[in-house]
């Protein structure tokens, strides 16, 4: 478990981590930038990844933790899980992600792995991308000519890749606030800590007997996240029954297009899809 | 008839025995100043890296080894070619037939790869990096030859798994119980057989991921050459290397320091080994090889790996008349140390606790193109119990049984022992009845068959089952005499040696080394009560055959009832030899010394003296008997006249989430019955982790490769091994019917929970879900399989 020679650099601040990625691109280094590490550390060890250099951004200060926004809560790419897991303001406006911070991997992971991390590394079975998805998070990503902001429908593009490119960086997400909104996420695997089977995110807003509003995010679906759309419509305006939430949710395979691996094929995937989302929203809708 | 007691019976009166006494080699295991193999630095010493084949058959054709040697801090590079001529063969130890097929086995291949993983050749450098990185630099062109993969398609010949052999059938060895007159003949009893139960099961491959890779480090430097190894068999080992590496066996010492773990996948001369102390010779520098995890995975030896074809035959009210076994046994593609053996050490436990009459058992060890198989927790019992379990709930099943009822029918009642079994065994001592009530009692399962019920009719999306699993074993391997018998290449004794020092302390050393068991703690209370000297004043060494002399080492469930005993026969000469300096210094006739708790007395005065001053009195020599040679020092070897026989009732109530075909342990209860227990504790950490590994193979294990040969679960990310999360709380209890083998009356619990555990879990959902129409489930049982096995009921009508 060595992996291979590496120059390494511990930039302070985000410009200069544009610069020392832009100088080694065009020195046509195979650069890696290295957030937590709980993912990129154990393929170089691998030596299934073989960067030349490796760009740590542990010493920039200013990407990590939550602040407030008004209508929306902003937390810093390098955030560790824990932290997401257990911060006050996250629990209050965004449960769903809460939630599904808890899940990841174990204790020691949650410690050194980061949200933004994990986000652009975009592992199809990873936990953090559905939720992010299913609220409609805007991701911005710092470069060479300065930042952008995406559409978190539109940052996961593919198994492992994202919309950030060579020479940037993702520095922070924005959430919309779901301010009483009640959230779940259900995540199915063999052991307890391993990378999600199948992972349901869902969050409702509950009036009276109704659902007035769903969304669902589905983990290990598809090479990305996605959006169960067909649920959250057969959801909005139902009546907040158990019977209600299982007939929508048999629409939670529709458009998917999950693997097949040791863990079950496609099929078994769908099914648990379907079973997952109703559980995932009768837990969301304290039923 | 035998006598049974709850636990604290015979050991109450004991000072030590039976007290569950805190290990006292946790101290330094847990506070990090153990000493692991690959904690061993030694000066100017070389690292090595393995460069393996990535393919699972393969000719070499050619090796460039000029880039790897250029490589800075590279000292050496060394192939198959480059050793062939010292590297001999790896040992098989037990040819289980005299026409047995074995290919040769060099620790690094020269001409033809036949699992990938397999060493063909070794970097030698000055940092575990520049050896890891020069890996990358070795040159290897191989010729693909065809894989056979799969054990059924391998026992056809269609692809031969080595070119150099006709076939991939090693060996055909068979038991029937008409011809060795202990029993009648099988298919008479099928032939008139009521019921017919025929099944095919799947022993899956399992790997036995022990927590500290292997690791070996050589020193050539001197007179000899000192192996550091993680092994169980420091003694085989030296053996073992001495005569396939040609080196005179006084010239090998080897050390096995603190290990952690095995399992059986330490019972093993590996290539590793051998390949260090080729490094070490060549270069003339100390060596160091760790491995990886995904090395140890991919190349340390796997388990089980069989399919059981099985017919029981019984009456209608439910008695077995006979049973038939027809085993494929996959050895991988070479012999390990014991690998044909393993399925011969099931042989004997098929009929398990039960006494029908005919009994036939037929095993062909077949070659694959995969890391071959050996030794693993239990080696071939574990796989005798789950056939005949399962057999058994069938059987309940097909008459409308209680399957405790068809259990209870069939067995050996505690009345009937000492029991001659079909397959030629005596059970000198068991209650099966006992542990059974026992069980019965703790878990509710009158309480859990009517709540079964309940949740049947209102078609409740969890469902319950109830598994049982009443097994025996056979361990304490072995008397030496039944090991010859089957052809194995050494004997079952062990040695032990009682040093008493000047200042009373004791030392004891024992052949018998730990690797992870607890054996300091346990033989220390065993000699702190025989000689009546506090448990502190007792130091147990081992596991270094310059100090431990003779041994033959750990497994099988031999410690105790083996290594125990020679432990305490060691001590009673030294009881012995002290009486004659007791009977000197106190002017009395050695007729009239009385041993009791530490002190020697002279009958009917109140004379007495201590093992500690006859110790110093010993050791000065100023006034001894005439030619009383000055020591009390004492060797023992013990060989027992039989197996010891542990059994044990396993109940396990499981639950089905028949929407995801989730499994989950609602209620675990096992009653073990081991005989006389030195260490409760001991024992109690032995069941759990034995429970871990057996209900481990019934619902998360399984080496599985691709058809090019590739071990897919190369990592623990695909290789699930349970963490404490993932296990119940069990409820243990234990039964104490000693053995009769043994003085102790101690039958040995390293195997129990591993072998009784697996059948308990798998019976339990299929009694879950078999009123759905699921006949079967293959090991491991997970969510998607018993989700696919229910969808196909249902699609099916109840015929899967």
């Amino acid at each position: 478990m060595i992996p291979s020679a590496f120059d390494y650099a511990a930039p302070t601040t985000v410009e200069e981590a544009l610069g020392l990625l832009a100088a080694a691109d065009s020195a046509g280094d195979d650069v890696k930038v290295l957030a937590g590490g709980q993912s990129l550390l154990p393929v170089m060890k691998l030596r299934m990844a073989d960067p030349s250099m490796v760009v740590d951004l542990g010493r920039i200060t200013g990407l990590s933790g939550v602040t407030d926004d008004g209508d929306s809560l902003t937390i810093g790419a390098m955030t560790p899980h824990h932290v997401v897991a257990s911060d006050p303001l996250i629990a209050r406006h965004l449960p769903l992600l809460a939630k599904a911070a808890a899940t990841v991997a174990d204790p020691q992971v949650r410690h050194r792995g980061t949200f933004g991390g994990a986000l652009v590394h975009a592992d199809p079975a990873g936990d953090m991308p559905a939720p992010v998805l299913a609220m409609g998070a805007t991701l911005v990503i710092a470069g060479p000519n300065g930042e952008r902001s995406v559409d978190a429908a539109d940052f996961f593009q593919g198994y492992f890749t994202t919309a950030v490119r060579e020479g940037e960086i993702l520095t922070r997400i924005r959430v919309p606030k779901f301010t009483g909104w009640g959230a779940h996420y259900e995540k199915f695997t063999r052991v307890s800590q391993q990378w999600s089977i199948v992972g349901i995110a869902a969050m409702v807003r509950v009036e009276g007997g109704t659902i007035a509003e769903a969304r669902l995010g589905l983990t290990n679906m598809a090479s990305t996240p996605l959006r169960a759309t067909a649920v959250e419509q057969a959801l909005a305006g139902a009546a907040l029954t158990a019977e209600a939430i299982a007939a929508a949710c048999l629409h939670a395979a529709e458009g998917t297009e999950p693997a097949s691996d040791l863990n079950g094929d496609a099929e078994y995937r769908r099914h648990l899809a379907q079973v997952l989302a109703k559980r995932a929203v009768l837990a969301a809708a304290g039923l | 008839m035998t006598a049974t007691t709850e636990v604290g019976g015979p050991g109450a009166g004991r000072a030590e025995v039976g007290k569950a006494r805190l290990r006292k080699e946790d101290r330094h295991l847990i506070t990090g100043r153990s000493r692991f193999t690959d904690n061993m630095v030694l000066p100017g010493m070389l690292h090595l890296a393995m460069v393996r084949s990535p393919y699972a058959h393969a000719k070499i054709t050619a090796i460039d080894v000029s880039a790897a040697k250029a490589s800075p801090g590279v000292m050496a590079v060394l192939t198959g070619a480059d050793v062939a001529a010292e590297q001999g063969s790896l040992p098989n130890a037990w040819p289980i037939t005299p026409d047995q097929k074995a290919p040769a086995h060099g620790a690094i291949a020269v001409e033809e790869v036949a699992f990938a993983g397999e060493v063909v050749a070794v970097i030698v450098a000055r940092t575990p990096a520049a050896a890891r990185d020069a890996v990358e630099l070795v040159d290897v062109s191989y010729d693909e030859l065809p894989v056979v993969m799969d054990l059924e398609e391998a026992f056809t010949d269609k692809v031969l798994a080595h070119s150099s052999l006709e076939s991939n059938k090693s060996a055909t060895w068979v038991f029937d119980s008409a011809e060795a007159g202990t029993g009648s003949s099988v298919q008479e009893a099928i032939d008139n057989a009521e019921v017919l139960i025929e099944r095919t099961f799947y022993q899956q491959r399992l790997i036995p991921a022990f927590m500290e890779p292997r690791s070996t480090v050589v020193d050539p430097t001197g007179e000899q050459i000192t192996v550091w190894t993680s092994t169980q068999i420091p003694h085989i080992l030296r053996l073992m290397l001495a005569l396939t590496l040609g080196i005179p066996e006084s010239k090998v010492r080897v050390i096995a320091p603190d290990v952690g773990g095995g399992f059986g996948g330490k019972l093993q001369v590996t290539p590793e080994e051998a390949i260090t102390v080729l490094a070490a010779r060549r270069t003339g520098k100390p060596c160091k090889y760790t491995e990886t995890r995904s090395e140890s995975l991919q190349a340390g030896h796997h388990g089980r790996a069989q399919v059981q074809r099985l017919k029981l035959s019984a009456t209608r009210d439910g008695t077995v008349t006979g049973l038939s076994v027809n085993l494929l046994a996959d050895m991988g593609a070479y012999l390990g140390l014991v690998t044909s053996g393993i399925p011969i050490l099931g042989a004997f436990m098929y009929n398990s606790i039960y006494k029908f009459p005919a009994y036939r058992f037929e095993c062909n060890n077949v070659f694959t193109n995969k890391t071959w198989t050996d030794a693993y927790r239990g080696a071939g019992r574990p796989e005798a119990t789950f056939a005949i379990e399962r057999l058994m709930d069938e059987l309940a099943t097909e008459l409308g049984m209680d399957p405790l009822a068809v259990r209870e029918k069939n067995w050996i009642r505690h009345e009937e022992f000492p029991f001659a079994t079909v397959a030629g065994l005596e059970y000198d001592t068991g209650n099966y009845e006992a542990a059974t009530s026992k069980a019965v009692e703790l878990f509710d399962y009158q309480g859990l068959r009517a709540e079964q019920k309940r949740r049947r009719e209102s078609n409740d999306p969890i469902q319950l089952g109830i598994g049982v699993s009443t097994f025996t074993e056979m361990c304490g391997l072995a008397p030496s005499r039944v090991l010859g018998s089957l052809s194995y290449g050494a004997g079952g004794w062990e040695h032990a040696q009682v040093r008493v020092l000047p200042t009373g302390n004791i030392e004891v050393v024992t052949g018998s080394s730990a690797h992870g068991q607890g054996h300091e703690t346990a033989w220390s209370q065993l000699v702190a009560d025989r000689l009546g000297v506090p448990f502190e004043n007792v130091e147990v060494l081992h596991g270094d055959t310059q100090i431990s002399q003779r041994g033959l080492d750990t497994y099988g469930s031999r410690s105790l009832t083996v290594g125990g005993m020679a432990v305490l026969a060691a001590a009673d000469k030294v009881i012995e030899k002290a009486k004659v300096v007791a009977a000197h210094m106190m002017e009395a006739s050695e007729e009239d010394i009385e041993f009791t708790a530490g002190s020697f007395s002279v009958k009917g005065t109140d004379t007495s003296t201590s093992l500690g001053e006859i110790a110093l009195a010993t050791f000065a020599a100023h006034n001894l008997p005439d030619g009383f040679e000055p020591n009390l020092d004492s060797d023992a070897t013990f060989d027992p006249v039989n197996f010891s026989y542990p059994h044990g009732t396993h109940l396990a109530a499981m639950e089905v989430d028949t929407e995801t075909g989730r499994v989950s342990i609602r209620k675990y209860v096992c009653v073990d019955d081991v005989g006389v227990v030195v260490n409760p504790m001991l024992v109690e950490g032995q069941v759990h982790g034995g429970l871990a590994q057996g209900i481990a193979q019934a619902l998360y294990e399984e080496a599985v490769y691709d058809d090019a040969g590739t071990l897919v679960t190369g990592s623990f990310v695909d290789y699930l091994v349970p963490g404490a999360p993932d296990l119940p709380h069990y409820i243990t209890a234990r039964t104490e019917t000693p053995a009769t083998s043994n003085q102790l009356g101690a039958k040995g619990v390293g195997e129990a929970g591993t072998i009784a555990s697996t059948p308990a879990i798998v019976n339990g959902i299929l009694d879950a879900v078999r009123h759905l129409g699921v006949k079967d489930i293959k090991m491991p049982c997970t969510p998607s399989r018993v989700w696919h096995a229910l969808q196909a009921a249902q699609t099916t009508g109840g015929v899967q």
